[in-house]
């Protein structure tokens, strides 16, 4: 069964993902369930539209990117181990510009 | 929501508010940042950290009662496509927060705007001549608004970043001052950081839970500034341990210089007023350059560009006098500069090129120690018209 997810951008994030802050996507189906490290590959691979680098690296998010899980930090969640639930808010916003 | 402190406490929403606030509010208490019946003008650009902060200091001047005016105050540095889309959210602000609002542009300043200014330079050291004149220009503003300190949205971070950079630079007369909290308090207009001790990462997610409306689009010419680099560095330290942010800071501020370390002694420009380490302000070299056609003039090594600007006055003024320290005119610096041995003096000083603000350069220093005849410096005092008020050389931090 596809998991259906929300994926949202902030502070200029959007703008590697064809400048669109939300996004309802359904990640599909799998034997094991989908981690923040799963999602992010997903995301490289289906999402992104310019200069991966800028998101990515290595296997997780630049640093300087913050992720949100439901409005939580995800340093509470288990980072790139948290199972992704369904309807789960994941918000990733930049912080790497001038402010 | 719970957010996870680079401390190390998590909190739900409405106490990590709390939290942010009142760690603000302590360190403004602390530090003596502000008295009553001052009015405070915010450097505002219309990102996170300025929106955040005007939006901040409104809300704790109304719950602490500290008698503040406060104002914001934009440069318009006439980037198409990034400054005039940010400026929009500057006025939104000024609208949101209720507070007065006041735009001085490069154009009207130093009639270059920094559109026209790439068109010469092109990409390579053009956040140079942005840095430069922005921070003249906001103390210009400030000034005319009549306000007695600045405060600017600068976060941990970017204090960190600062050290790392003047480290890297060997700078040391900016790494002794990058971590004061506030600089420039002997001077005409002192400015403060009320974010000194914020981390990034905690204003971003407190302008996200606030849903304040801030701009967030990287500058359209600063992909190469050097400054990325430090940035990039510091977020992957951060990764591995959040406090070490504070810990660069605490580092910058424990550094001690030794007594036989040369510093720059700083004056005031003799061309325009504003403060400087040099007969001249690299602000003023630099608009030199950019009017004769020859815009690489303000970024190459300081020695080097301050003589060619030298030789260019005195082909100008048909007054080629090449005996050293015979300072009658006013536009030209120490005329020794040209005789001085090059390698006796940078051996004693500490050369920064290519840094924002004007750079330390102890030639002119070295000179009047045999130049009986009128310091300059006294000279420019007495002429300054934009910075009329000052009384005495102000050390505000470049």
């Amino acid at each position: 069964m596809p998991l259906p997810i929300c994926i949202e951008f902030g502070g200029g994030a959007e703008l590697l993902f064809g400048k669109v802050k939300t996004h309802e996507v359904n990640l599909p189906d799998k034997e094991a369930s989908w981690t923040i490290k799963d999602l992010l590959t997903w995301m490289k691979d289906n999402m992104l539209k310019e200069r991966p680098e800028l998101f990515i690296q290595g296997e997780t998010v630049r640093p300087g990117i913050l992720v949100l899980v439901n409005d939580a930090d995800w340093e509470l969640m288990g980072e790139l181990a948290y199972n992704i639930q369904e309807n789960d808010r994941i918000v990733f916003i930049s912080t790497l510009h001038g402010g | 929501m719970w957010a996870e402190r680079p401390r190390g406490n998590a909190l739900c929403k409405e106490c990590f508010f709390h939290a942010f606030e009142e760690e603000i509010h302590h360190t403004i208490v602390h530090a003596e940042l502000f008295k009553r019946n001052e009015t405070i003008a915010i450097g505002a650009s219309g990102g996170k950290d300025s929106t955040v902060l005007a939006y901040v200091l409104k809300l704790l001047n109304d719950r602490h009662d500290y008698g503040v005016n406060l104002v914001l105050l934009s440069v318009d540095e006439g980037i198409t496509g990034y400054r005039d889309d940010s400026l929009e959210t500057v006025k939104r602000n000024q609208e949101q927060y209720g507070l007065p609002l006041k735009i001085i542009s490069y154009e009207e300043l130093y009639g270059w705007t920094m559109d026209a200014i790439v068109k010469q330079i092109g990409l390579k050291n053009n956040c140079t001549f942005c840095g430069v004149f922005r921070r003249q220009a906001l103390d210009r503003g400030a000034l005319m608004l009549k306000v007695d300190k600045i405060a600017t949205g600068h976060n941990a971070d970017d204090i960190a970043e600062t050290v790392i950079m003047n480290v890297l630079r060997g700078d040391i007369g900016r790494l002794r001052r990058c971590t004061a909290i506030t600089t420039g308090t002997d001077g005409a207009l002192p400015r403060c950081k009320p974010f000194k001790y914020t981390y990034e990462k905690e204003i971003v997610m407190y302008a996200y839970f606030k849903k304040l409306d801030y701009f967030s689009t990287e500058c359209i010419y600063s992909p190469n500034a050097y400054r990325g680099f430090a940035r990039a560095y510091i977020k992957d330290v951060e990764k591995i341990r959040p406090s070490a942010i504070i810990d660069i800071i605490h580092s910058g501020e424990s550094l001690s210089v030794k007594k036989d370390i040369r510093l720059p002694v700083q004056g005031v420009c003799e061309r325009c007023g504003y403060i400087s380490s040099n007969a001249v302000c690299k602000a003023c070299v630099m608009l030199e350059g950019l009017n004769k056609g020859l815009p690489r003039l303000g970024i190459g090594k300081t020695h080097k560009e301050r003589r060619k600007m030298q030789e260019m006055l005195q082909q100008e003024t048909g007054a080629a006098d090449s005996t050293p320290c015979t300072d009658q005119s006013l536009k030209s610096s120490c005329k020794c500069e040209n005789k001085t041995d090059q390698s006796e003096c940078s051996s004693q000083t500490y050369d920064s090129d290519n840094a924002s603000g004007c750079s330390t350069y102890s030639k002119s220093q070295k000179c009047k120690d045999g130049c009986s005849s009128t310091n300059p410096r006294t000279v420019a005092k007495e002429k300054l018209s934009i910075f009329g008020k000052l009384k005495q050389p102000p050390s505000i931090d470049f």
